[in-house]
Protein backbone atom coordinates (compact mmCIF):
# COMPACT_ATOMS: atom_id res chain seq x y z
CA UNK A 1 0.00 0.00 0.00
CA UNK A 2 1.26 3.55 -0.57
CA UNK A 3 2.11 5.44 2.27
CA UNK A 4 0.09 8.16 2.91
CA UNK A 5 2.88 9.75 4.88
CA UNK A 6 6.61 8.56 5.05
CA UNK A 7 9.67 10.21 7.62
CA UNK A 8 12.78 9.69 5.40
CA UNK A 9 15.97 9.88 7.93
CA UNK A 10 14.11 13.00 10.07
CA UNK A 11 16.78 14.19 12.56
CA UNK A 12 16.41 17.24 14.46
CA UNK A 13 19.10 19.23 16.20
CA UNK A 14 18.85 22.68 18.45
CA UNK A 15 22.33 24.24 19.67
CA UNK A 16 23.92 20.95 18.80
CA UNK A 17 21.62 18.97 20.94
CA UNK A 18 20.09 16.09 18.84
CA UNK A 19 16.10 15.88 20.05
CA UNK A 20 15.53 13.33 16.85
CA UNK A 21 17.94 11.46 15.40
CA UNK A 22 17.54 9.46 11.97
CA UNK A 23 14.27 8.78 12.69
CA UNK A 24 11.60 6.55 9.30
CA UNK A 25 8.35 5.40 8.97
CA UNK A 26 5.45 5.61 7.37
CA UNK A 27 1.84 5.48 7.76
CA UNK A 28 -0.84 4.59 5.26
CA UNK A 29 -3.71 6.23 4.46
CA UNK A 30 -6.70 5.03 7.26
CA UNK A 31 -4.20 3.53 9.64
CA UNK A 32 -3.27 4.62 13.67
CA UNK A 33 0.24 4.92 13.98
CA UNK A 34 1.32 5.05 17.70
CA UNK A 35 4.33 6.44 18.77
CA UNK A 36 5.18 5.62 22.48
CA UNK A 37 8.75 6.31 24.38
CA UNK A 38 9.66 7.99 27.82
CA UNK A 39 9.17 11.27 28.70
CA UNK A 40 11.80 13.25 26.63
CA UNK A 41 11.97 10.75 24.10
CA UNK A 42 11.56 13.14 21.21
CA UNK A 43 7.70 11.88 20.45
CA UNK A 44 5.99 15.73 20.74
CA UNK A 45 9.30 17.18 18.44
CA UNK A 46 8.68 14.33 15.82
CA UNK A 47 4.65 15.41 15.34
CA UNK A 48 6.20 19.19 15.49
CA UNK A 49 8.34 18.47 12.59
CA UNK A 50 5.63 15.87 10.77
CA UNK A 51 3.19 19.45 11.12
CA UNK A 52 6.25 21.37 9.76
CA UNK A 53 6.31 23.85 12.97
CA UNK A 54 10.16 22.71 13.34
CA UNK A 55 12.29 22.61 10.62
CA UNK A 56 14.28 19.11 10.15
CA UNK A 57 17.79 19.33 10.24
CA UNK A 58 18.33 16.37 8.08
CA UNK A 59 15.79 14.60 6.58
CA UNK A 60 12.58 15.16 4.72
CA UNK A 61 8.41 14.12 4.99
CA UNK A 62 6.78 13.35 2.13
CA UNK A 63 2.88 13.42 1.77
CA UNK A 64 1.34 11.26 -0.91
CA UNK A 65 5.01 11.37 -2.40
CA UNK A 66 5.48 14.92 -3.05
CA UNK A 67 8.14 16.30 -0.27
CA UNK A 68 6.59 18.22 1.81
CA UNK A 69 8.72 21.36 1.58
CA UNK A 70 7.20 21.60 -1.48
CA UNK A 71 4.09 22.18 -0.36
CA UNK A 72 2.94 25.58 1.14
CA UNK A 73 3.07 25.48 5.10
CA UNK A 74 -0.32 26.51 5.20
CA UNK A 75 -1.75 23.93 2.34
CA UNK A 76 0.40 20.85 4.36
CA UNK A 77 -0.96 21.99 7.46
CA UNK A 78 -4.29 22.03 6.78
CA UNK A 79 -3.65 18.93 5.09
CA UNK A 80 -1.83 17.66 8.02
CA UNK A 81 -3.59 18.64 11.05
CA UNK A 82 -1.70 18.80 14.83
CA UNK A 83 -3.19 18.53 18.24
CA UNK A 84 -0.89 19.52 20.61
CA UNK A 85 -0.89 18.31 24.16
CA UNK A 86 -2.50 21.39 25.50
CA UNK A 87 -5.19 22.86 24.11
CA UNK A 88 -4.49 26.43 23.32
CA UNK A 89 -7.84 28.14 22.47
CA UNK A 90 -8.55 31.39 21.66
CA UNK A 91 -10.29 33.46 23.78
CA UNK A 92 -14.20 33.29 23.02
CA UNK A 93 -16.86 30.72 22.63
CA UNK A 94 -16.63 27.07 21.67
CA UNK A 95 -17.81 27.28 18.30
CA UNK A 96 -16.11 30.34 17.38
CA UNK A 97 -12.81 28.21 18.32
CA UNK A 98 -14.24 25.07 15.95
CA UNK A 99 -14.64 27.56 13.07
CA UNK A 100 -11.64 29.39 13.25
CA UNK A 101 -9.49 27.95 10.66
CA UNK A 102 -11.52 28.01 7.53
CA UNK A 103 -12.95 31.66 9.23
CA UNK A 104 -9.53 33.19 9.55
CA UNK A 105 -8.79 31.64 5.92
CA UNK A 106 -11.96 33.76 4.97
CA UNK A 107 -13.96 30.96 4.05
CA UNK A 108 -18.16 29.67 4.58
CA UNK A 109 -18.62 28.41 7.10
CA UNK A 110 -21.03 25.56 8.06
CA UNK A 111 -21.58 26.14 11.70
CA UNK A 112 -24.14 23.16 11.19
CA UNK A 113 -21.45 20.70 10.67
CA UNK A 114 -19.24 22.02 13.60
CA UNK A 115 -22.46 21.88 15.11
CA UNK A 116 -22.39 17.92 14.52
CA UNK A 117 -18.59 17.57 15.08
CA UNK A 118 -19.71 19.35 18.72
CA UNK A 119 -22.08 16.64 19.34
CA UNK A 120 -19.74 13.67 18.31
CA UNK A 121 -17.21 14.78 21.07
CA UNK A 122 -19.94 15.17 23.67
CA UNK A 123 -20.01 18.93 23.50
CA UNK A 124 -23.82 19.21 22.00
CA UNK A 125 -24.87 22.57 22.96
CA UNK A 126 -21.61 23.98 24.15
CA UNK A 127 -21.29 25.96 21.51
CA UNK A 128 -22.10 29.38 22.69
CA UNK A 129 -19.77 28.80 26.29
CA UNK A 130 -16.64 31.04 26.37
CA UNK A 131 -14.10 28.29 26.47
CA UNK A 132 -12.45 29.83 29.48
CA UNK A 133 -14.97 28.27 31.90
CA UNK A 134 -14.40 24.31 29.95
CA UNK A 135 -12.36 21.93 32.04
CA UNK A 136 -9.34 20.67 30.50
CA UNK A 137 -11.20 17.69 29.07
CA UNK A 138 -13.54 20.16 27.51
CA UNK A 139 -10.93 22.09 25.89
CA UNK A 140 -8.97 19.31 24.15
CA UNK A 141 -12.55 18.53 22.45
CA UNK A 142 -12.73 21.60 21.65
CA UNK A 143 -9.01 21.64 20.28
CA UNK A 144 -9.98 18.26 18.39
CA UNK A 145 -13.17 19.80 16.71
CA UNK A 146 -10.78 22.62 15.62
CA UNK A 147 -8.67 20.53 14.12
CA UNK A 148 -11.26 18.11 12.63
CA UNK A 149 -13.38 21.25 11.26
CA UNK A 150 -10.44 22.19 9.06
CA UNK A 151 -10.69 18.68 7.23
CA UNK A 152 -6.71 17.20 7.42
CA UNK A 153 -6.21 13.77 5.79
CA UNK A 154 -3.60 12.90 8.33
CA UNK A 155 -3.93 14.22 12.31
CA UNK A 156 -1.11 14.09 14.55
CA UNK A 157 -2.25 13.40 18.14
CA UNK A 158 -0.02 14.78 21.36
CA UNK A 159 -1.12 13.06 24.08
CA UNK A 160 -4.73 13.48 23.24
CA UNK A 161 -6.15 11.47 26.41
CA UNK A 162 -3.87 12.71 28.89
CA UNK A 163 -6.13 15.34 30.35
CA UNK A 164 -9.21 13.61 30.28
CA UNK A 165 -11.26 11.10 32.85
CA UNK A 166 -11.53 7.56 31.83
CA UNK A 167 -14.91 7.44 30.78
CA UNK A 168 -14.15 10.40 28.75
CA UNK A 169 -10.72 9.20 27.50
CA UNK A 170 -13.24 5.75 26.32
CA UNK A 171 -15.44 7.86 24.80
CA UNK A 172 -13.04 9.87 22.56
CA UNK A 173 -10.99 6.17 21.68
CA UNK A 174 -14.29 5.52 20.29
CA UNK A 175 -14.80 8.46 18.53
CA UNK A 176 -11.20 8.18 17.13
CA UNK A 177 -12.38 4.75 15.68
CA UNK A 178 -15.32 5.44 14.61
CA UNK A 179 -13.98 8.61 12.26
CA UNK A 180 -10.86 6.68 10.61
CA UNK A 181 -13.51 4.08 9.57
CA UNK A 182 -15.59 6.52 8.28
CA UNK A 183 -13.40 8.65 6.72
CA UNK A 184 -10.49 6.94 6.03
CA UNK A 185 -8.06 9.79 8.14
CA UNK A 186 -4.53 8.91 8.66
CA UNK A 187 -3.65 9.01 12.01
CA UNK A 188 -0.71 9.10 14.42
CA UNK A 189 -0.79 9.48 17.74
CA UNK A 190 2.05 10.21 20.50
CA UNK A 191 0.92 8.23 24.00
CA UNK A 192 2.87 6.93 27.11
CA UNK A 193 -0.16 4.52 27.55
CA UNK A 194 1.15 1.22 25.86
CA UNK A 195 -2.56 -0.29 26.50
CA UNK A 196 -4.09 2.35 24.73
CA UNK A 197 -1.22 2.24 21.17
CA UNK A 198 -2.65 -1.49 21.44
CA UNK A 199 -6.40 -0.84 21.75
CA UNK A 200 -6.07 1.76 18.58
CA UNK A 201 -3.17 1.71 16.26
CA UNK A 202 -1.93 -1.01 14.19
CA UNK A 203 1.98 -0.50 14.76
CA UNK A 204 3.39 1.47 17.49
CA UNK A 205 7.18 2.71 17.09
CA UNK A 206 9.18 3.31 20.10
CA UNK A 207 11.43 6.29 20.36
CA UNK A 208 14.41 6.32 22.85
CA UNK A 209 16.71 9.49 23.01
CA UNK A 210 15.32 10.76 19.95
CA UNK A 211 16.08 7.56 18.39
CA UNK A 212 13.88 5.17 16.90
CA UNK A 213 14.13 1.85 18.73
CA UNK A 214 11.57 -1.10 17.72
CA UNK A 215 8.65 -0.85 15.38
CA UNK A 216 6.19 -3.13 16.40
CA UNK A 217 2.77 -4.88 14.50
CA UNK A 218 -0.11 -4.67 17.11
CA UNK A 219 -2.89 -5.64 14.39
CA UNK A 220 -3.69 -5.44 10.54
CA UNK A 221 -4.92 -2.14 9.39
CA UNK A 222 -8.45 -2.05 8.14
CA UNK A 223 -9.21 -0.87 4.27
CA UNK B 1 27.46 83.11 25.43
CA UNK B 2 30.77 80.63 24.94
CA UNK B 3 30.04 77.19 26.62
CA UNK B 4 32.91 78.74 29.48
CA UNK B 5 30.81 81.85 30.07
CA UNK B 6 27.74 79.99 30.25
CA UNK B 7 29.03 77.76 33.25
CA UNK B 8 30.15 80.73 34.95
CA UNK B 9 26.67 82.42 35.05
CA UNK B 10 25.41 82.20 38.33
CA UNK B 11 21.85 80.74 37.41
CA UNK B 12 23.99 77.62 36.92
CA UNK B 13 24.85 77.53 40.46
CA UNK B 14 21.28 77.98 41.09
CA UNK B 15 21.14 75.15 38.44
CA UNK B 16 23.08 72.71 40.21
CA UNK B 17 21.33 72.88 43.53
CA UNK B 18 18.06 71.94 41.75
CA UNK B 19 19.58 69.54 39.81
CA UNK B 20 20.94 67.83 43.62
CA UNK B 21 17.55 68.17 45.17
CA UNK B 22 16.05 66.66 42.01
CA UNK B 23 18.74 63.70 42.37
CA UNK B 24 17.70 63.20 45.80
CA UNK B 25 14.06 62.41 45.04
CA UNK B 26 14.60 60.59 42.25
CA UNK B 27 17.13 58.36 45.03
CA UNK B 28 14.46 58.35 47.31
CA UNK B 29 12.40 56.44 44.09
CA UNK B 30 15.33 54.30 43.92
CA UNK B 31 15.84 52.89 47.37
CA UNK B 32 11.93 52.15 47.35
CA UNK B 33 12.48 50.16 44.10
CA UNK B 34 15.43 48.34 45.57
CA UNK B 35 13.29 47.93 49.13
CA UNK B 36 10.13 46.47 46.72
CA UNK B 37 12.41 44.46 44.78
CA UNK B 38 12.15 46.00 41.26
CA UNK B 39 15.32 45.64 40.50
CA UNK B 40 15.14 49.02 38.51
CA UNK B 41 18.32 50.87 40.49
CA UNK B 42 21.14 49.68 37.63
CA UNK B 43 19.16 50.35 34.91
CA UNK B 44 17.27 53.89 36.60
CA UNK B 45 20.66 55.04 37.42
CA UNK B 46 22.33 54.82 34.19
CA UNK B 47 19.38 56.43 32.75
CA UNK B 48 19.26 59.09 34.88
CA UNK B 49 23.14 59.72 34.79
CA UNK B 50 22.82 59.77 31.18
CA UNK B 51 20.24 62.11 30.77
CA UNK B 52 21.49 64.65 32.82
CA UNK B 53 24.87 64.39 30.77
CA UNK B 54 23.01 64.37 27.52
CA UNK B 55 21.14 67.61 28.00
CA UNK B 56 23.84 69.63 29.67
CA UNK B 57 25.89 68.72 26.63
CA UNK B 58 22.71 69.74 24.16
CA UNK B 59 22.28 72.57 26.55
CA UNK B 60 25.77 73.91 25.67
CA UNK B 61 25.69 73.35 21.91
CA UNK B 62 22.64 73.89 20.89
CA UNK B 63 23.45 77.41 20.27
CA UNK B 64 26.35 76.28 18.22
CA UNK B 65 23.81 73.62 16.50
CA UNK B 66 21.38 76.77 15.83
CA UNK B 67 24.21 78.83 13.69
CA UNK B 68 24.41 75.76 11.53
CA UNK B 69 23.19 76.28 7.89
CA UNK B 70 19.62 74.44 7.07
CA UNK B 71 21.36 71.24 5.42
CA UNK B 72 22.59 70.50 9.02
CA UNK B 73 19.43 70.39 10.93
CA UNK B 74 18.65 66.92 8.56
CA UNK B 75 21.66 64.99 9.20
CA UNK B 76 21.05 65.86 12.60
CA UNK B 77 17.62 64.46 12.89
CA UNK B 78 18.87 61.61 11.33
CA UNK B 79 21.60 61.31 13.69
CA UNK B 80 18.95 61.69 16.56
CA UNK B 81 16.77 58.82 14.89
CA UNK B 82 19.65 56.42 15.17
CA UNK B 83 20.40 57.12 18.93
CA UNK B 84 16.57 56.87 19.20
CA UNK B 85 16.77 53.09 17.65
CA UNK B 86 20.13 52.34 19.16
CA UNK B 87 18.15 53.36 22.92
CA UNK B 88 15.03 51.59 21.92
CA UNK B 89 16.61 48.57 20.47
CA UNK B 90 16.65 46.92 24.57
CA UNK B 91 12.89 46.79 24.96
CA UNK B 92 12.99 43.81 22.00
CA UNK B 93 16.56 42.20 23.08
CA UNK B 94 15.36 39.17 21.91
CA UNK B 95 13.63 40.09 18.74
CA UNK B 96 15.46 39.58 15.78
CA UNK B 97 16.74 42.66 13.56
CA UNK B 98 15.60 44.77 15.72
CA UNK B 99 18.32 47.65 15.57
CA UNK B 100 16.89 48.00 11.82
CA UNK B 101 13.35 47.18 12.69
CA UNK B 102 13.66 50.31 15.33
CA UNK B 103 15.16 52.68 13.33
CA UNK B 104 12.70 52.32 9.76
CA UNK B 105 9.53 52.61 12.39
CA UNK B 106 11.33 55.85 14.00
CA UNK B 107 12.02 56.85 10.49
CA UNK B 108 8.38 56.59 8.95
CA UNK B 109 6.51 57.60 11.99
CA UNK B 110 8.83 60.58 12.98
CA UNK B 111 9.95 61.45 9.32
CA UNK B 112 6.52 61.33 8.04
CA UNK B 113 5.01 63.66 11.33
CA UNK B 114 7.98 66.01 10.55
CA UNK B 115 7.37 66.79 6.67
CA UNK B 116 3.89 67.23 7.64
CA UNK B 117 4.19 69.98 10.10
CA UNK B 118 6.62 71.62 7.70
CA UNK B 119 4.05 71.44 4.38
CA UNK B 120 1.19 72.50 6.93
CA UNK B 121 3.41 75.15 8.37
CA UNK B 122 3.29 74.22 11.70
CA UNK B 123 6.97 74.54 11.60
CA UNK B 124 9.27 76.90 9.69
CA UNK B 125 12.10 74.70 8.08
CA UNK B 126 14.82 76.58 10.13
CA UNK B 127 16.66 74.81 12.11
CA UNK B 128 15.85 76.60 15.05
CA UNK B 129 12.62 75.57 15.18
CA UNK B 130 13.17 71.91 13.56
CA UNK B 131 15.58 70.45 16.05
CA UNK B 132 13.49 71.10 19.02
CA UNK B 133 10.47 69.93 17.51
CA UNK B 134 11.83 67.45 15.85
CA UNK B 135 13.51 65.94 18.64
CA UNK B 136 10.48 65.78 20.77
CA UNK B 137 8.29 64.05 17.58
CA UNK B 138 11.23 61.72 17.45
CA UNK B 139 11.59 61.42 21.45
CA UNK B 140 7.80 60.49 21.15
CA UNK B 141 8.18 57.95 18.28
CA UNK B 142 11.12 56.48 20.09
CA UNK B 143 9.03 55.93 23.30
CA UNK B 144 6.08 54.27 21.31
CA UNK B 145 8.48 51.83 19.50
CA UNK B 146 9.76 51.26 22.83
CA UNK B 147 6.45 49.87 24.57
CA UNK B 148 5.25 48.19 21.42
CA UNK B 149 9.06 46.07 21.27
CA UNK B 150 8.15 45.44 25.35
CA UNK B 151 4.54 44.70 24.54
CA UNK B 152 4.84 42.42 21.57
CA UNK B 153 7.64 40.63 22.65
CA UNK B 154 5.53 39.52 25.73
CA UNK B 155 2.72 38.84 23.58
CA UNK B 156 4.31 36.55 21.45
CA UNK B 157 5.98 34.47 24.24
CA UNK B 158 3.16 34.42 26.55
CA UNK B 159 0.67 33.47 23.79
CA UNK B 160 3.34 31.36 21.42
CA UNK B 161 1.51 28.00 22.32
CA UNK B 162 -2.41 29.43 20.53
CA UNK B 163 -0.27 31.17 17.75
CA UNK B 164 1.31 27.67 17.07
CA UNK B 165 -2.34 26.63 17.35
CA UNK B 166 -3.30 28.65 14.58
CA UNK B 167 -0.13 27.93 12.58
CA UNK B 168 -0.71 24.09 12.85
CA UNK B 169 -4.31 25.06 11.44
CA UNK B 170 -2.83 26.46 7.92
CA UNK B 171 -3.42 30.55 8.82
CA UNK B 172 -0.93 32.86 7.64
CA UNK B 173 1.05 33.82 10.29
CA UNK B 174 0.27 37.73 10.14
CA UNK B 175 -3.56 36.44 10.93
CA UNK B 176 -2.40 34.15 13.46
CA UNK B 177 -0.59 37.22 15.26
CA UNK B 178 -2.85 40.06 14.15
CA UNK B 179 -4.47 39.82 17.94
CA UNK B 180 -0.95 40.28 19.08
CA UNK B 181 0.10 43.03 17.27
CA UNK B 182 -3.41 45.41 18.00
CA UNK B 183 -2.61 44.37 21.47
CA UNK B 184 0.97 45.92 21.30
CA UNK B 185 -0.50 49.34 19.16
CA UNK B 186 -3.07 49.70 21.97
CA UNK B 187 -1.05 49.50 24.69
CA UNK B 188 1.93 51.06 22.86
CA UNK B 189 -0.48 54.46 22.35
CA UNK B 190 -1.81 54.63 25.35
CA UNK B 191 0.28 57.21 27.15
CA UNK B 192 -0.64 59.54 24.18
CA UNK B 193 -4.10 59.00 24.07
CA UNK B 194 -4.49 59.86 27.63
CA UNK B 195 -2.57 63.00 27.10
CA UNK B 196 -5.02 63.72 24.35
CA UNK B 197 -7.88 63.50 26.59
CA UNK B 198 -6.42 65.39 29.27
CA UNK B 199 -5.12 68.47 27.33
CA UNK B 200 -6.42 71.91 29.28
CA UNK B 201 -7.86 69.60 32.36
CA UNK B 202 -4.79 67.97 33.64
CA UNK B 203 -2.44 68.47 31.15
CA UNK B 204 -1.12 71.75 30.63
CA UNK B 205 1.93 71.61 28.08
CA UNK B 206 5.02 73.91 28.45
CA UNK B 207 4.93 74.74 24.91
CA UNK B 208 2.25 76.27 25.15
CA UNK B 209 2.81 78.11 28.88
CA UNK B 210 6.28 78.83 27.32
CA UNK B 211 4.19 80.45 24.10
CA UNK B 212 2.05 82.26 25.98
CA UNK B 213 4.79 83.64 28.59
CA UNK B 214 6.60 85.08 25.19
CA UNK B 215 3.82 87.07 24.31
CA UNK B 216 1.82 85.00 21.69
CA UNK B 217 -2.02 85.14 21.63
CA UNK B 218 -3.44 82.34 23.86
CA UNK B 219 -5.81 81.35 21.59
CA UNK B 220 -2.94 80.30 18.74
CA UNK B 221 -0.82 78.97 21.69
CA UNK B 222 -3.60 76.66 22.43
CA UNK B 223 -4.20 75.42 18.42
CA UNK B 224 -0.76 75.13 18.24
CA UNK B 225 -0.07 72.80 21.21
CA UNK B 226 -3.21 70.94 19.65
CA UNK B 227 -1.75 70.43 16.43
CA UNK B 228 1.53 68.81 18.06
CA UNK B 229 -0.07 66.67 20.24
CA UNK B 230 -1.98 64.97 17.29
CA UNK B 231 0.96 65.16 15.38
CA UNK B 232 2.74 62.98 18.27
CA UNK B 233 -0.37 60.59 18.21
CA UNK B 234 -0.04 60.31 14.16
CA UNK B 235 3.46 59.52 14.90
CA UNK B 236 2.98 57.12 17.72
CA UNK B 237 0.31 55.13 15.53
CA UNK B 238 2.39 55.18 12.25
CA UNK B 239 6.00 54.08 14.66
CA UNK B 240 3.50 51.66 15.94
CA UNK B 241 2.00 50.00 13.33
CA UNK B 242 5.60 50.04 10.92
CA UNK B 243 7.04 48.89 14.03
CA UNK B 244 4.73 45.32 14.86
CA UNK B 245 4.23 45.12 10.84
CA UNK B 246 8.23 44.67 10.37
CA UNK B 247 8.27 42.64 13.64
CA UNK B 248 5.76 40.50 11.86
CA UNK B 249 7.93 39.87 8.99
CA UNK B 250 10.95 38.99 10.94
CA UNK B 251 9.72 36.53 13.83
CA UNK B 252 8.92 33.97 11.48
CA UNK B 253 11.10 31.62 9.53
CA UNK B 254 10.85 31.31 5.28
CA UNK B 255 8.59 27.92 6.45
CA UNK B 256 6.42 30.19 8.51
CA UNK B 257 7.85 28.93 12.12
CA UNK B 258 7.71 31.56 14.91
CA UNK B 259 11.02 31.66 15.61
CA UNK B 260 11.93 31.68 19.46
CA UNK B 261 13.38 34.27 21.62
CA UNK B 262 13.98 32.93 24.93
CA UNK B 263 17.63 32.22 24.04
CA UNK B 264 18.50 35.96 23.84
CA UNK B 265 15.99 36.68 26.57
CA UNK B 266 18.05 34.75 28.97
Amino acid sequence: MTPKLEAKSLSYQVSEKTIINNVSFHVTQGEILAIAGPSGSGKSSLLRLLNRLNEPTAGTVYLDDQDYRQLSPQQLRQRIGYIAQTPALQPGTVLENVTIGPRLRGETVTEETAQQLLTRLHLTDYDNYNVSYLSGGEQQRVAIARTLFNQPEVVLLDEPTASLDHHTQQELETFLQELINSSQITCILVTHDETQAKRLAQRMIRLKNGAMVALEELKPVVS
Amino acid sequence: MSVVEQLQDPIVKKGLFQVTAAFIFAGIVMSLSYWRGLALEKELTRAFLRGFVQVLAMGALIGVLFSLAFGWSIVVLLGMTLAAAWISKDRGKALPNVFQLSWSSIVVGAGLAIVTMVVAGAIEPTIQNLLPVGGLIIANAMKTNSLTLDRFQNELENHRSQIEALLALGIPPRTAISQYMTNSIRAALIPTVDSLKSLGLVHIPGMMSGMILAGANPIYAAEYQFVILSILFACGGLTSMTSTFLMGEYAFTEAQQLKTFEAETA
